[in-house]
């Protein structure tokens, strides 16, 4: 074949492709002054290009690290285009991040200079200037509240394309030789360079080349078989792999058009305007959508509740057989086409989901209800598992095949494996090249023979659908060598609308067991409407009744686990209700409100004990911080309830013998 | 057929001919009395092209009295207000809007039912000049000028970030936003002059802070020359450039905070000497 005919290998080779190909059709749009305001692909190249063109003249140079902080803007984006197309590498930094991260994260990178969104970000980075000694000069999207600033080297992003512009006016082989450049780089140049969230230490920069983000962008575009015709909105952090994949990468390799919010807080409106086609959101996006819904129709005429009632039922029970294609009865098939026309069209049309063709969440479990019920109204709403190191995409699930507790097979071209000790590897397309200036770190995260360690546990479920249990360092093992994954225990109690937050142990005992804390709302709800009186979230949590009523959950819980030969063994023998919540204040949780199992452990020790020796009861004193600081006792006899568990399989009994 | 009477007054702020600093608004030996009540007695002082002018003073000082003289709400027994070289006593809030005096009040007073936009919308009508067959008609010159009004209320919303709220009737705001609204309405009639009543009032330390944020962006950025109210001293010493003290009606101090804050008359009158 000719070369002409070869895919492009970097991002801004398909900037040039688009503008010719679909020249004429949006690329980018942004709601500014309270209109969309649109793009074509031509218009985008020719902003990148006086930006780009304007960013050589200040001195950026081939391999040059360039920071771009701040929300989703037009501008930022053309910015990581512009840098990318002189050879630059974008380096693409949380904006909310703060001032002491950020420093880091750009001294690290060594940026020579700073894409930035408005006065705020300029502010932040003139805090530790002098820590930046690469850097060369910050330009600014917004001039807001910058008149006073000095402007040595300080510059408004529209001058910088002015400089552009001058450029080329005087020598008119400057666009050329621009795309030139771009025709002539190397797909072995690092495309863009992305900084891991931190949450498990310092940040680091994962590097990916150009041919190998570009190769799996085209992979998943055609898995989606995502068109020109395809719009998203892109209103998650730009410095997120997934907002950098989802919507730079794939819009680049399929022509599609991206859209910019106004702002933060009108994302929920903005979207409801476009109704994109694609969409990505984190399972508490779509949990937050269906509590708002249900709330709304509480607060609805009697006879629109029936209908909703009604309809969702009906989709309850066919509609992911529709959506998915299978034999449906006519007379389902009528009744869900009456819901669609009063019930799920308005719906989806408010949510601004009525044009999705392809919906993915990932990041954390996905409760199987939440899942079905956008899926049921026609939401095509999939799983995909993946990471920074994999330029995203790990595994993701086909049209049809979809579930909600595993994340799908390896998606197009990656190889997965599960290690002899549980953790889940891969070799992809996308595959990171090194931690920038880490080489160590890279070596620890690398096998010898070339795969990703992700550092998560999980295994292949028969359907060759992986399951992702939980972080490999929490998997331990029962007594009797079982498998006891406590996160994916947790989870599946968290499910029920009364548990809200479960801690399970197991791990080097004979069973597992859980501490629950029940929800003050679903549960005090539920006590309002039985006329159970309580004076305190302990007497409630205390409550013969609410044993009851969790006791049934975990029965519910082991019975599925037991269909589980992975997990069958760790079924739940014993649990408690906590007379306390856990609480970020006394460490319990972290202040991402997630559990500290080993603090807990530490803290309510005789609790522990006391699900391994039998007893039936337990008293406890635990000390309390309140929120003015002052330090308190919570005092409580704690009831022990056994749980029955199911099926054939019973290895702990075994190894107790 | 096209100008309200008096439209002849309107310009935007900058193009009023008065230099930054130059005097904008002269009071002289104001008084004002309800029957045997005086509310002010004798009061003098000016306000300048482009500053922020503080009148403070503590309970029943007749601070809302002197700002609804200056407003044209009041009309009072003696003195002259020259405003932009134009003396005048007796007059109409309405023509002091002509004028190029906007105002925010103490309690909220916004059209509850309407969105955050039509508020705001609301503060051009004194600017639009076609007349109302026009504007039923909207079409051909009340179209292109509405689009054009839209466009100055927009570059608003957008100074003042209230995007999200944009559609949103304004009854359903919480206070600190409607106190925005409210005053992204008197914005919108691009005035000379404008008078907050107590624009902290009711407000948590973060809305106080974004709120003086914003007074001070609309000084700054905008040009625009503030005349406010306030009962926070904080607020007061940290926004404004000159302070005028009342108390019992009258004037006690004038000037820069700083010396103003000195004064033993404002300490006493704060404090509570018996008089």
């Amino acid at each position: 074949m000719a070369e002409a005919h070869a895919l492009p290998d970097t991002f801004p080779k398909y900037l040039l492709r688009n503008a010719e190909l679909f020249g004429s059709q949006w690329a980018m749009r942004h709601k500014d002054r309270g209109i969309w305001q649109s793009w074509t692909w031509s218009q985008q190249q020719g902003e990148i290009r006086d930006f780009a063109i304007g960013l050589a003249e200040l001195g950026c140079r081939h391999g040059d690290k360039v920071a771009i902080i701040g929300a989703n803007r037009p501008r930022l984006y053309w910015a990581v285009c512009a840098v990318q197309s002189l050879g630059g590498i974008p380096v693409p930094v949380y904006a909310d991040a703060v001032a002491e991260e950020l420093s880091y994260v750009l001294s690290h990178a060594g940026v020579r200079f700073a894409v930035v969104q408005d006065q705020e970000q300029v502010d932040k980075l003139g805090s530790f200037a002098d820590k930046l000694t690469d850097l060369v000069a910050m330009i600014y999207d917004e001039p807001r509240g910058l008149a006073d600033y000095d402007l040595s080297a300080l510059h408004d992003f529209a001058d910088v394309q002015k400089m552009g512009r001058s450029a080329q006016e005087e020598d008119a082989g400057r666009a050329k030789a621009w795309e030139d450049g771009i025709r002539s780089a190397s797909g072995d140049d690092i495309s863009i360079m992305l900084y891991t969230s931190g949450t498990t230490g310092r940040s680091k920069g994962v590097m990916l080349k150009a041919k190998n983000a570009v190769k799996a962008a085209q992979d998943t575009v055609a898995f989606d078989r995502l068109t020109e015709k395809d719009s998203v909105l892109a209103y998650l952090p730009l410095a997120w792999v997934g907002d950098h994949y989802l919507n730079y990468a794939q819009g680049y390799v399929s022509g599609f058009t991206m859209a910019c919010p106004e702002s933060g807080q009108t994302v929920a409106q903005d979207l409801r305007e476009l109704a994109p086609t694609f969409y990505f959101a984190p399972p508490r996006v779509f949990e937050g959508l269906l509590t708002s819904v249900t709330i709304r129709m509480e607060d609805a005429s009697r006879l629109k509740r029936w209908l909703y009632r009604y309809f969702i039922e009906v989709a309850r029970k066919h509609g992911e057989a529709i959506l998915e294609g299978r034999n449906v009865p006519l007379g389902a098939r009528l009744s869900y086409a009456f819901g669609n026309l009063f019930i799920y069209g308005p719906l989806k049309n408010v949510l601004g989901l009525s044009n999705i063709r392809v919906a993915y969440t990932a990041g954390e479990a996905i409760g199987s209800d939440l899942f079905s019920y956008f899926r049921s109204l026609g939401v095509n709403l999939k799983q995909l598992y993946g990471q920074t190191e994999a330029f995203l995409y790990v595994t993701c699930q086909k049209d049809g095949e979809v579930r909600s507790d595993t994340v799908g097979p390896p998606a197009p071209n990656v190889d997965i494996r599960i290690s002899d000790d549980g953790e889940v590897q891969f070799r992809s397309p996308g595959m990171f090249s090194g931690y920038y200036l880490e080489d160590e770190k890279t070596a620890e995260t690398m096998t010898p023979d070339g795969y990703v360690k992700t550092g998560d546990a999980g295994f292949f479920d028969t359907d060759g659908q992986l399951k992702i249990i939980d972080r490999a360092k929490d998997v331990g093992k029962l007594a009797s060598g079982a498998l006891f994954a406590p996160k994916y225990l947790e989870n599946m109690l968290k499910f029920f609308p009364n548990i809200k937050e479960a801690v399970a142990y197991g791990d080097g005992h004979e069973h597992a067991a859980a501490f629950i804390n029940i929800d003050l709302q679903a549960v005090g709800n539920w006590a309002e409407r039985n006329n159970i009186a309580y004076a305190s979230y302990q007497e409630l949590a205390g409550h013969p009744l609410v044993y009851e009523m969790i006791a049934a959950n975990v029965e519910e819980t082991n019975r599925r686990l037991s269909k589980e030969p992975m997990m069958a063994a760790a079924q739940i023998r014993r649990f408690l209700i906590l007379h306390k919540e856990l609480d970020a204040d006394d460490g319990e949780l972290t202040r991402t409100q997630k559990v500290r199992r080993s603090y807990v452990a530490e803290r309510y020790a005789p609790l522990i004990e006391a699900l391994y020796d039998g007893s039936s009861e337990k008293f406890v004193e635990t000390e309390v911080t309140y929120e003015d600081g002052r330090k308190g006792k919570i005092r409580a006899t704690v009831k022990i309830a056994d749980a029955p568990v199911f099926g054939a399989a019973d290895p702990v009994r075994e190894a107790a013998e | 057929m096209n100008a309200h009477p008096g439209n002849d007054l309107i310009v935007a702020p900058d193009d009023d001919g008065i230099a930054k600093g130059a005097l904008l608004m002269d009071v002289k030996n104001v008084s004002l009395a309800f029957g045997g009540v005086k509310a002010i007695t004798d009061i003098s002082f000016d306000v300048r092209k482009g500053e922020i002018r503080a009148i403070i003073g503590p309970n029943g000082a007749g601070k809302t009295s002197m700002l609804n003289v200056i407003n044209g709400f009041y009309t009072p027994q003696t003195g002259t207000i020259t405003f932009r070289g134009h003396a005048r006593r007796a007059m109409k809030p309405h023509h002091a809007v002509r004028q190029g005096i906007a105002r925010t009040f103490q309690n909220v007073a916004l059209f509850k039912g309407m969105s955050t936009l039509d508020n705001i919308m609301a503060g051009r009508s004194v600017l639009m000049k076609r007349n109302i067959v026009w504007q039923m008609l909207w079409h051909g010159p009340a179209l292109a000028e509405e689009i054009e009004h839209r466009e100055k209320v927009e570059e608003i919303i957008d100074f003042l970030e209230i995007e999200h709220i944009r559609h949103t009737p304004v009854g359903k705001l919480p206070y600190g936003l409607q106190k925005r609204v409210e005053l992204g309405r008197a914005l919108a009639m691009e005035p000379s002059l404008l008078l907050l009543d107590e624009p902290m009032a009711g407000m948590n330390l973060e809305e106080k802070e974004d709120m003086s944020r914003f007074i001070l962006d609309v000084n700054q950025q905008r040009g625009t020359t503030i005349a406010l109210i306030e009962h926070d001293m904080g607020v007061v010493m940290d926004l404004s450039d000159r302070v005028v003290v009342l108390d019992y009606g009258k004037k006690i101090a004038d000037g820069p905070p700083d010396q103003v804050k000195a004064d033993q008359a404002v300490i006493d009158a704060y404090l509570g000497v018996s008089h």
